[in-house]
C-alpha cells in the first residue's frame, strides 16, 4: 500500500507533464499483481462464503453464502463508482479523497510509475479488499437478517465506512501521515469489519437459537484452507511488487497462521478438553488476521510471537467474553477479526524490525510506535462503530432489519431464497 | 407373524446382522435414527462453548418373522447387541396382519 500517496501526486502531475508516459512496464510486478488480485477474489468467493456457510446452521447456509457473494458483487460496483475515489482520490482535509475523481475508471490509465504496473491494477487489487471487508461483517449478522436489509447495508457500508478508513491509512489521509503501520489491512479490513460486526450483533439482537453448531465442519476446513491460500495475495500482494518485501510477507503469513493454528488448538485443548477441527481452522484465521498489519514489517520470530499471542486472546474472547456479555456475534467476526486485528496492530508496533520493513518497533527502541498504532486502532474502532450503528439504525427505522420469528425458525434459506442446501 | 423392531447402538449393527443371518433370517430393514432414554444426550464443544446434543445416534432394525421364530431372534439380538451399559437399546414386538411380496403377489408367511 505504500507508495500510493506518491502515485496520487504523480497522477495529479500527469495532467501537466508526462511523468506517467515515461514509466516503463515492469512485467514481473504486473504478473504478480494480476495473480494476487485473483487470489484475494478467491478468498471471498468462495473461501469466506464456505467458511461461514459451514459454521452456520443447515437451514441458513445458503443465505450465509449469498451474503458473501452479493457483498462481493455489490462492492465491485460501489468501488468503481465512488469507493476507490474516496479512498485514493485527491486528499480532502486528510479525511477522504475526491469522491468523483475516478468515477467508473475515469482518468485511470498508463503505468503507475511507482510500481511499474498498469494503474488499472490498483483499482482491481484494492477492490478485492473493499469487497472482502464488507463480506466479513456478514458473519455476525447471519441467521436473522432480512436479505434486502443486508444488500442495503453492504451498499452503504462500502461507501460510507470502508473507503474513508482506507484513505486515512493508505490513501494519504491523516493516519498515514501520523506514521501508523498497517501493511495489508489489519486496521482497515479486520478491526473495521470486526467492530462493525459487534455493533451489528448488538443492534440486530440475539437469534432465538444462538448456538454455534456447524452444519459442516469439512466446509469450515475447506474455507479456512482457501482463505489461507488467498491470503498470500492479500498480504504478499500488498508489497505491490514482486520483491523481497513480498517474500517476507508471504513467509510471515504462513508462519503466523501455522503458529496460531497450534496455539488455538492447545488453548482449546487445555480449556475445553478437546482439540477440535473448528478450533484449528479458527486459529488459522486468527493468525492470518493478526499478521496482516505486520506481514512486511516483522521478522520470523515476530511472526511466530504474533501468531502465538493473538490466537489464545481471540479464543478466550470467543469462549468467555461473548457468553459473559451475551451479544450474538454469530460466527465470531469481532472475536476473531476484531480481537486478532487489534492484537496484530499493536504487536506490529512492538516487533517491527527495521531490517525487514525499514521501521523499528518497541523492541528496537522505538517506544512511540506502539502508541501510534493504538491511535490508529482507536480512531478506526470509533469511526466504524458510530457509522455502522448509524447505517443499521436508519435501516431498522425504514425497511427493518430482521425476518419474522417464524421465518427465522424455519430457516432463511427457504424463507428468503426459496431453496434448500441439501435435498434428499 | 410379528415385527421385531430393535433400537441398538450403531457400532453393534454388523454383529447383530451376522448373528441373525446365522440363525436363518433372510431379510431386514435398517434405519439410522436418533433417540434418548435414560442415556442422556452428549456434549459437543465449538469454539470453547459446550452444547448439549439431546438426541443420540441409534440404529433401528426391523425384522418380520414367523411367530415361532420370535424368541430365537430376540434372544440373538439381546446376546449380540448387549454391552451392559446404559443405552444398549430396546426391542419392540408388534403383531403383523399380513405380508405381500410385490414381485409375485404371494401373501402371508410365504412372502417373508
Ligand atoms: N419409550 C421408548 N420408545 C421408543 N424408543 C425408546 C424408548 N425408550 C428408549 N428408546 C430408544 O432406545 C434407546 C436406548 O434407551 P435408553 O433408555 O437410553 O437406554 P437402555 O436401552 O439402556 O434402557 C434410546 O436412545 C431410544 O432410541
Amino acid at each position: 500500500m505504500r507508495g500510493v500517496l506518491s502515485l496520487i501526486i504523480l497522477l495529479g502531475l500527469s495532467g501537466l507533464g508526462l511523468a506517467a508516459e515515461e514509466a516503463k512496464l515492469d512485467t514481473g510486478n504486473t504478473a504478480w499483481m494480476l495473480v494476487a488480485s485473483a487470489l484475494v477474489v478467491f478468498m471471498t468467493v468462495p473461501g469466506l462464503a464456505l467458511f461461514y456457510g459451514g459454521l452456520d446452521k443447515a437451514k441458513s447456509i445458503l443465505n450465509t453464502i449469498a451474503m458473501s457473494f452479493t457483498a462481493f458483487a455489490l462492492v465491485t460496483l460501489t468501488w468503481i463508482a465512488v469507493g476507490y475515489s474516496i479512498a485514493y482520490g485527491d486528499d480532502i482535509l486528510g479525511f477522504m479523497g475526491n469522491p468523483f475523481q475516478y468515477f467508473f475508471g475515469k482518468g485511470i490509465s498508463g503505468i503507475n510509475p511507482d510500481t511499474g504496473y498498469p494503474a488499472l491494477l490498483d483499482l482491481m487489487f484494492q477492490l478485492t479488499f473493499a469487497a472482502i471487508t464488507t463480506a466479513l461483517i456478514s458473519g455476525s449478522f447471519v441467521g436473522r437478517m432480512k436479505f434486502s436489509a443486508w444488500l442495503l447495508f453492504a451498499l452503504l457500508w462500502s461507501v460510507i465506512v470502508y473507503p474513508p478508513v482506507a484513505h486515512w491509512v493508505w490513501g494519504g489521509g491523516f493516519l498515514s501521515q501520523h506514521g501508523a503501520l498497517d501493511f495489508a489491512g489489519g486496521t482497515v479490513v479486520h478491526i473495521n469489519a470486526g467492530v462493525a460486526g459487534l455493533v451489528g450483533a448488538l443492534i440486530l439482537g440475539r437469534r432465538k437459537d444462538a448456538a454455534l453448531i456447524p452444519n459442516s465442519v469439512p466446509l469450515v476446513a475447506l474455507g479456512a484452507g482457501i482463505l489461507w491460500f488467498g491470503w498470500f495475495g492479500f498480504n504478499a500482494g500488498s508489497a505491490l511488487a514482486a520483491n523481497e518485501t513480498a517474500a517476507w510477507a508471504m513467509i510471515n503469513t504462513t508462519v503466523a497462521a501455522s503458529t496460531a493454528a497450534l496455539a488455538w488448538m492447545f488453548a482449546e485443548w487445555l480449556h475445553a478438553g478437546k482439540p477440535t477441527v473448528v478450533g484449528i481452522s479458527s486459529g488459522i484465521i486468527a493468525g492470518l488476521v493478526a499478521i496482516t498489519p505486520a506481514a512486511g514489517f516483522v521478522n520470523l520470530v515476530g511472526a511466530v510471537l504474533i501468531g502465538a499471542i493473538a490466537a489464545p486472546i481471540a479464543y478466550f474472547a470467543v469462549a468467555l467474553l461473548k457468553p459473559k456479555f451475551g451479544y450474538d456475534d454469530a460466527l465470531d467476526v469481532f472475536g476473531i477479526h476484531g480481537m486478532a486485528g487489534i492484537v496484530g496492530a499493536v504487536l506490529t508496533g512492538v516487533f517491527a524490525d527495521p531490517s525487514v520493513g525499514g521501521t523499528p518497533g518497541l523492541i528496537y527502541g522505538n517506544v512511540k510506535q506502539v502508541f501510534v498504532q493504538l491511535v490508529g486502532v482507536v480512531v478506526t474502532m470509533v469511526y466504524s462503530a458510530v457509522l455502522t450503528a448509524a447505517i443499521l439504525l436508519a435501516l431498522k427505522a425504514t425497511v427493518g432489519l430482521r425476518v419474522s420469528e417464524e421465518e427465522e425458525v424455519e430457516g432463511l434459506d427457504s424463507a428468503e431464497h426459496g431453496e434448500k442446501a441439501y435435498n434428499f | 407373524m410379528k415385527k421385531i423392531e430393535a433400537i441398538i447402538k450403531p457400532f453393534k449393527l454388523d454383529e447383530v446382522k451376522d448373528a441373525l443371518v446365522e440363525i436363518g433370517i433372510g431379510g431386514m430393514t435398517v434405519t439410522e435414527v436418533k433417540g434418548f432414554g435414560q442415556q442422556k444426550g452428549h456434549t459437543e464443544i465449538y469454539r470453547g462453548t459446550e452444547y448439549v446434543i439431546d438426541f443420540l445416534p441409534k440404529v433401528k432394525i426391523e425384522v418380520v418373522v414367523k411367530d415361532e421364530d420370535v424368541e430365537k431372534v430376540v434372544e440373538t439380538i439381546v446376546k449380540t447387541a448387549q454391552t451392559g451399559r446404559v443405552g444398549d437399546g430396546k426391542i419392540f414386538i408388534l403383531p403383523v396382519e399380513d405380508v405381500v411380496r410385490i414381485r409375485t403377489g404371494e401373501r402371508g408367511e410365504k412372502a417373508i
